[in-house]
């Protein structure tokens, strides 16, 4: 980690691919005091772009990086320090950085996707992390475990963390079944037991927040937790024309739009995310796949199935994130929740809020995860 | 998605599953099989370049040995394609299309058209193209513009394994005669591929890279050497948009008029010989479509108008490369219409 007081700011590993990134702009002027948490750097990597925030409070005293140089994973962005260090000690700290090579060795080797059979389906999963009770990340419709790219990693800082692709989503199997909410909780209930693991905290994103609610309300011993990101189960609007679209899109103009729903921001929505679904949605038997649970999940233009009164009676410890300009399943629905759910409302985000404001999601789901382990023991 | 293969096994890949999935699905054509009735089956070469190789021994007689004589073969597997089997023949090199022009352009292209919509012929007649093999001028050729000019015909001219792949299949399951042309040099070339099934819709051109400035619209291997120049050209300031068409029949008019309409400026990178060709073509579609949006005359950067030298200086200096779009790139992006240039001196 370097001198105590000297900290250094490194290009981060979004996702499984990375390798580089590029440095687009820096948001905070050398020189300028930062927050623990506060955004420093925007990168762009091919998959999307993100920013890179400060691990610690203090100064930045150095941009090492520039606006359009590309950087290798855990090369150096720049140095933040107290003002009481001297120019000549930063100067000796960014001649002596050594980029920690070993660590990324060792990170990708754990990083490989597993697969394993679960009732005649093969489901995907990534495993990251070590420490029990593990935590289980279930992404949205039409989503996949790489929907936790900007979490994952520092989630597993602390615990086992598994990011699963739901049947029918990534590199899943594309059977669904019926497609009903109940057959993917099923799916979700016999993946934990191949795995071997018996109760975890659930993170649940939008789909995969009403998966979480339905085990937790079937399978109280299973569930330690529930995260609930832009979730659905909590109210009945939600934007139903988008689900139909994302369905039936086969071209890029098509897709386009839609996916910019998703953003607060639609210049989130690279050309690469749209290709990433376009191609994803091309594999045979995904258009089938995601019609089949689409019909499950909206009935009349409505979220066929809700928690509604019966939250209040699951065992679980519950939070609620969501990004306030939701353009998927309103943020009206985090209003009115029992006093004993924590509410998070996220401004200047909508649906993806996870990616949105990653840094914030994280550090509320790790204080969350960390209280509710506590409780529960 | 992060499994990486050649363009040559993408196409194996998509044959196989195909294969595995449909038992109409046959192969045909000189040596696919390779070494049928030898010895050593499994290890049967599969095609001049080992495309097929390995799917011989998985499906036996549905990989067929035909002698050297394409009009018999091809016919034979458009007849096969009538009759409800979906064959996939392979003709070596484009450039032996000559002797079967009728079977594909009088037949196979005219089936539907002349029996009232009644008759679909599902066949694929996969081919090799294209120069920088040291093969010459009867083995080197870049054909796919005469088979686009024919009605009835749908074209493939795929530039990377993603695309072969998902258009090899989108190809097979398709009800019409479909030419699927792979350059040699590419089957080499190595990229991400899904282990799973897929299709790419024919009519949608692939925006490689975007830019603001000038578009490259091509295909195939100049893909390549397109967004080679692109890199170079960006170190300069100046940001092309590279269009790979990935289709010739059907053509996705729109991304190219949408990408000129942007930019106002384009160049059509075309291995074929410059006449009668994929650039002319596009140069005619830009020109008829987009002209009010020009800022300066399309250039099209091609092979000259002779046979594919043998010689090897001969035969790179024939082919365009990176060097010649990025000439042509900034001949465009620099030029000003001579009427400004006219009223800023008066």
């Amino acid at each position: 980690m370097g001198d105590n007081h000297i900290q250094k700011l490194t290009m981060p590993k979004w996702g499984l691919a990375m390798t580089h990134g590029k440095v687009i702009d820096w948001v905070v002027a050398e020189g300028d005091p930062v927050a623990a948490g506060a955004e420093i750097v925007e990168v762009e990597t091919e998959k999307i772009t993100g920013a890179v925030e400060a691990p610690i409070g203090g100064i930045l005293r150095r941009l090492v990086a520039r606006p359009g140089d590309s950087i290798p994973v855990g090369g150096l962005l720049g140095v933040l320090a107290e003002p009481d260090v001297n120019d000549a000690e930063i100067e000796q700290f960014i001649e002596a950085f050594q980029p920690e090579e070993m660590e990324e060795t060792g990170e990708d080797q754990g990083e490989v996707p597993e697969f394993v059979e679960v009732g005649g389906r093969r489901l995907c999963y990534l495993k990251r992390g070590a420490g029990d009770p593990p935590v289980v990340l279930l992404h949205g419709f039409t989503g996949n475990l790489n929907n936790w790219l900007f979490n994952h990693a520092e989630l597993a800082k602390y615990r086992t963390v598994y990011a699963l692709d739901l049947p029918g989503h990534g590199q899943s199997s594309k059977d669904v079944g019926d497609g009903s909410l109940g057959t993917l909780v099923e799916s979700v209930r016999d993946w934990m037991d191949v795995i071997g693991v018996s109760r975890a905290h659930f993170v649940g994103h939008s789909m995969g927040g009403a998966i979480t609610l339905a085990l937790a309300e079937q399978y109280p011993e299973r569930v330690l937790s529930c995260a609930l990101i832009c979730s659905g189960g909590l109210g009945p609007e939600i934007d139903h024309e988008y689900l139909d679209c994302v369905v039936e899109a086969d071209r890029r103009k098509q897709l386009k739009p839609q996916l910019e729903k998703l953003f607060a921001d639609p210049a989130q929505v690279t050309r690469q995310l749209v290709d990433d679904v376009l191609k994803f949605k091309r594999l045979d038997g995904v258009a089938d796949a995601l019609r089949t649970i689409a019909g499950q999940l909206v009935v009349d233009g409505q979220q066929a199935w809700m928690i509604g009164d019966r939250l209040q009676s699951l065992a679980a410890q519950i939070m609620v994130i969501w990004g306030a300009e939701d353009r998927i399943v309103p943020a009206t629905h985090a209003k009115n929740l029992p006093t004993a759910v924590r509410v998070e409302v996220l401004e200047g985000c909508g649906h993806m809020v996870q990616m949105e404001e990653a840094g914030k999601v994280t550090r509320l789901l790790q204080e969350f995860i960390a209280s509710a382990a506590e409780v529960r023991r | 998605m992060a499994r990486v293969l050649t363009f040559q096994h993408a196409i194996n890949e998509a044959l196989d599953q195909e294969m595995a999935r449909d038992p109409s699905v046959i192969l045909i054509g000189e040596d696919v099989a390779g070494g049928q009735g030898a010895d050593g089956e499994m290890d049967a070469w599969g095609g001049v370049l080992g495309v097929t190789k390995g799917l011989y021994g998985k499906y036996g007689g549905r990989v067929m040995d035909t002698p050297i004589s394409e009009s018999a073969f091809v016919g034979a597997a458009i007849g096969a394609a009538t009759a409800g089997l979906r064959p996939v023949v392979e003709l070596m090199f484009n450039d032996f299309m000559g002797v079967c022009f009728d079977q594909i352009f009088n037949q196979a292209a005219k089936f539907r058209y002349m029996f009232g919509g009644k008759a679909e012929t599902p066949v694929v007649i996969r081919t090799m193209m294209g120069a920088g093999f040291r093969g010459a001028a009867q083995h080197s050729q870049s054909l796919y513009s005469m088979f686009t000019h024919i009605p009835g015909l749908k074209c493939v001219v795929p530039s990377n394994p993603y695309d072969a792949k998902g258009l090899l299949i989108e190809a097979i399951r398709d009800n019409d005669p479909v030419v699927f042309f792979e350059h040699k040099r590419l089957y080499q070339v190595e990229g991400d591929v899904p282990e799973e099934t897929y299709t790419i819709p024919f009519g949608e051109a692939e925006v490689v890279r975007e830019g603001n400035d000038v578009s490259i619209v091509t295909l195939a291997e100049m893909v390549h050497e397109s967004v080679k120049a692109a890199e170079v050209l960006k170190a300069e300031g100046i940001e092309c948009e590279v269009i790979d068409l990935r289709t010739t029949s059907p053509m996705d008019e729109d991304t190219i008029l949408e990408s000129v309409e942007n930019t106002g400026r384009v160049v059509v990178v075309d291995e074929a010989n410059p006449r009668c060709s994929m650039a002319t073509d596009i140069s005619a579609l830009i020109a008829e479509k987009a002209f009010a949006f020009l800022k300066a005359p399309i250039k099209m950067v091609t092979a000259p108008h002779t046979p594919v030298p043998f010689n090897p200086n001969l035969e790179d200096l024939y082919k365009p490369d990176a060097g010649n779009i990025t000439v042509a790139v900034r001949e465009v992006a620099e030029y000003q219409t001579s009427w400004v240039t006219t009223t800023s001196k008066n």
